[in-house]
């Protein structure tokens, strides 16, 4: 009991954690059609800024003002950047953002160097929030926890319930009558593109301290980010929610348990040993194939489910 | 009385010129370093690169090769196999002949393999390959090559040494088994099992697990999963991030087992550690700064000034030792004398007598097993990373304690 709500708790934080990483991509995605490749560097440019300015001045404003300084380098890159690129469609946006991923993470390298940067935890998050059974659970796993929720409510509230995600819905599905209606779309998109990467900065900077600051960390969660869009469906910010919190669990509880394909086999009675063709693909423990699991899912729902969980998109 | 005096003075700017000829003709061999500089591995990697050439400007300055010096030029493998043969490349086409590499059991076989082919295809370009820390066993044994030398214990060596002094704790019930997912790690994993069955059969191997190598961040559900096994010790392999994350999710999740490692004092574990692994963690090795007459501290101390970091990979200092005593020897900087030089040869270095076993090139060495406790100034006098924390020298085993035998077929060039 114990190990299962701890390993359940391990895969929610986990799971709270990859949806703060790609709630900004399913955003900018759902609103301008924007496929970000650089989404994951805008992730450890986060990580980076907290870590330079917290040194400065201290961990949790710079949890704030690093967001705020990726956002406006987000918007200022819209403007001037993909804007113009726009005309030019689809594949044109997705080439400017594959490159921009490169030319941030080569920045990254020369402004901090290769090598990890030491990004301590401010003293108020160290140490257990409470201990369960025998097995005490980090501050910082709930701390993680509570940002990402705040920030899916505060997403939800600033679209759903607020002026401009009315005027933000409506650039979206009729953006000529938003014009029409005096709204400057061009601006709503430099906005949504500033917030998607803000949201991406603020998972760095939580990322960032819970693992380790350096410049392969981009690369290391830029697939699994596109995962949880695919998965949760594209453009879906409540889908991405489920997808991660899906990815999180399922990858914690893979690791968790001791079984493999032979001995599932062997449950439904067919005996494998070391004499049966494939024998190393079958004696394969689940937690050895852990880190592959969510791209297989990845696999099936694209073929069996190509609009993801709760995606509206038929295409 | 002119001719002489003039004579005199023409033998002295004679010898002066000869002494200034010599200088400059003092030859320099370069020494390629091919280890991870950038990526999760590069801290450690950085630190190894520095411990190179500080051993390197104390051979110089002191002169240990008799002439030649010594430079060590930095190449980043990025820890992959594929990535350290084009370095390779690009090491000997720079006209280099000696290379070290020791992060990752896998590019020491691909760089064993490599440096072989190269010197068969290549006589009298022939490349040496000092292997400072890849520790799978297969490298000395069925797998082994006249051009690799390997100046650190193998993991089966550490092993024996590690469960000598398990055998004697009573309070070891059961083990968990937690190592990364390569050649060394499987080593271990299987090395622990033998020898824990032949050492002390009571003991229980209550969980094993493989984990990709420097890809896991989150090290949580491993953690809970060895707790939920009910393991009193862990014994890992771990290296790197994949060590200090793992430290670090056992302090979090606040396990309580004791942790024997091969690498709990490379960079970055001892701060993921701090107070929480104090005397819970403990590390093999072939050297501890705090032994017993703190052999090698002022080594230790003079990096620490320079570069502001710890100095452990001591095998540096073997290395470079063995290197200088066969230029000094054969009077020649050759691979090939060298790698003959170097076959049984002996050498002081910081924790004792180290000899090149000839049959494998598996060097000999005493070991040391050491736990992680607070600094008190006696038996504990330099702490790690600034934490106020220190390794202390728990056990001291002779060489032939953890030597084994090996099956090596060496073939040797004529």
């Amino acid at each position: 009991m114990e190990f299962f709500v701890i390993s359940l708790l391990n895969g929610v934080s986990y799971g709270l954690l990859l949806f703060m990483l790609s709630s900004g991509l399913t955003l900018i995605f759902s609103m301008m059609g924007v496929l970000n490749f650089a989404h994951a560097a805008f992730y450890m440019l986060g990580a980076y800024l907290a870590y330079t300015l917290g040194l400065k001045i201290g961990f949790f404003p710079a949890l704030f003002m690093a967001p705020l300084l990726v956002g406006l380098l987000g918007a200022f890159i819209e403007r001037y950047g993909l804007r113009r690129v726009h005309r030019f469609g689809h594949v044109a946006e997705l080439l400017f953002t594959f490159g921009l991923a490169y030319i941030i993470e080569e920045l990254v390298k020369v402004i901090w160097g290769l090598a990890a940067v030491p990004y301590r935890l401010p003293e108020i998050l160290e140490g257990p929030l409470f201990t369960l059974y025998s097995t005490s659970f980090p501050r910082l796993r709930g701390f993680m926890m509570l940002v990402a929720l705040l920030m899916l409510f505060g997403v939800y509230l600033l679209l759903k319930r607020t002026r401009i995600g009315l005027v933000i819905q409506a650039s979206l599905t009729h953006p000529h009558m938003a014009e029409a209606l005096g709204h400057n779309v061009p601006r709503v998109f430099m906005l949504v593109f500033g917030g998607g990467t803000a949201l991406a900065a603020l998972a760095g900077v939580i990322g960032g301290v819970a693992f380790i600051t350096e410049p392969s960390m981009a690369a290391s969660v830029g697939p699994i980010v596109f995962v949880v869009a695919v998965v949760g469906g594209m453009g879906s910010l409540a889908g991405a929610f489920i997808a991660s919190l899906l990815i999180g669990i399922m990858q914690t509880f893979a690791i968790a348990v001791d079984a493999s394909l032979g001995s599932m086999l062997g449950a439904i009675g067919i005996a494998v040993g070391p004499d049966t063709p494939l024998y190393s693909l079958w004696k394969l423990q689940l937690s050895q194939i852990a880190p592959v699991l969510p791209y297989l899912l990845l696999v099936l729902m694209l073929i069996f489910r190509p609009k993801g969980l709760l995606g509206t998109r038929a295409d | 009385m002119r001719a002489p005096k003039l004579f005199g003075a023409v033998l002295c700017a004679a010898a002066a010129a000869f002494a200034a000829f010599t200088a400059t003709a003092a030859e320099t061999v370069k020494i390629a370093f091919i280890d991870p500089l950038s990526g999760l591995m590069a801290p450690v990697g950085q630190n190894q690169l520095h411990s190179w050439q500080y051993i390197a400007d104390l051979a110089n300055q002191k002169n240990w090769s008799g002439g030649p010096k010594f430079q060590i030029v930095g190449f980043d493998n990025k820890l992959s196999p594929q990535e350290s043969l084009n370095v390779l490349q690009q090491a000997i086409d720079q006209g280099i002949r000696y290379i070290v590499q020791g992060n990752g059991s896998s590019v020491a076989l691909a760089l064993s393999d490599a440096v072989a082919k190269h010197n068969a295809r290549n006589p009298g370009k022939e490349v040496l390959y000092l292997n400072y820390a890849a520790v799978d066993p297969d490298l000395t044994n069925s797998k082994c090559n006249f051009w690799h030398f390997r100046i650190d214990a193998n993991s089966d060596m550490k092993m024996e040494a590690l469960t000598s002094f398990l055998a004697e704790d009573p309070r070891v019930k059961s083990v968990y088994l937690l190592n990364q997912n390569y050649s060394f790690g499987q080593a271990v994993a299987r090395a622990a099992k033998e020898y824990l069955a032949r050492k002390r059969p009571d003991v229980k191997i209550v969980g094993e697990d493989l984990h990709p190598l420097a890809q896991v961040k989150d090290f949580a559900p491993y953690v809970s999963k060895i707790k939920a096994s009910g393991a009193d010790t862990v014994i890992t392999g771990n290296w790197g991030s994949d060590l200090a994350l793992l430290i670090k999710a056992a302090k979090d999740a606040g396990l309580t087992a004791n942790f024997y490692t091969y690498y709990g004092a490379t960079t970055g574990v001892p701060t993921a550690m701090g107070s929480a692994g104090e005397d819970k963690v403990y590390y093999v090795g072939y050297w501890n700064i705090n032994n017993e007459k703190f052999v090698g501290s002022d080594v230790a101390m003079g990096y620490q000034k320079k570069f502001n970091d710890d100095y452990y990979t001591m095998a540096t200092y073997t290395g470079i030792a063995f290197l200088a005593k066969a230029f000094k020897e054969t009077g020649s900087t050759d691979p090939m004398k060298v790698a003959k030089a170097l076959e049984g040869m002996k050498v002081d270095s910081l924790n004792g007598v180290v000899e090149m076993r000839k049959t494998d090139h598996q060097a000999l060495q005493p070991l040391t097993i050491a736990k992680w406790v607070k600094v008190d100034g006696k038996t504990v006098k330099y702490e790690q990373e600034k934490t106020g924390y220190g390794w202390k020298t728990v056990a001291s085993l002779p060489t032939y304690l953890a030597t084994q035998p090996t099956s090596c077929q060496m073939q040797r060039p004529q």
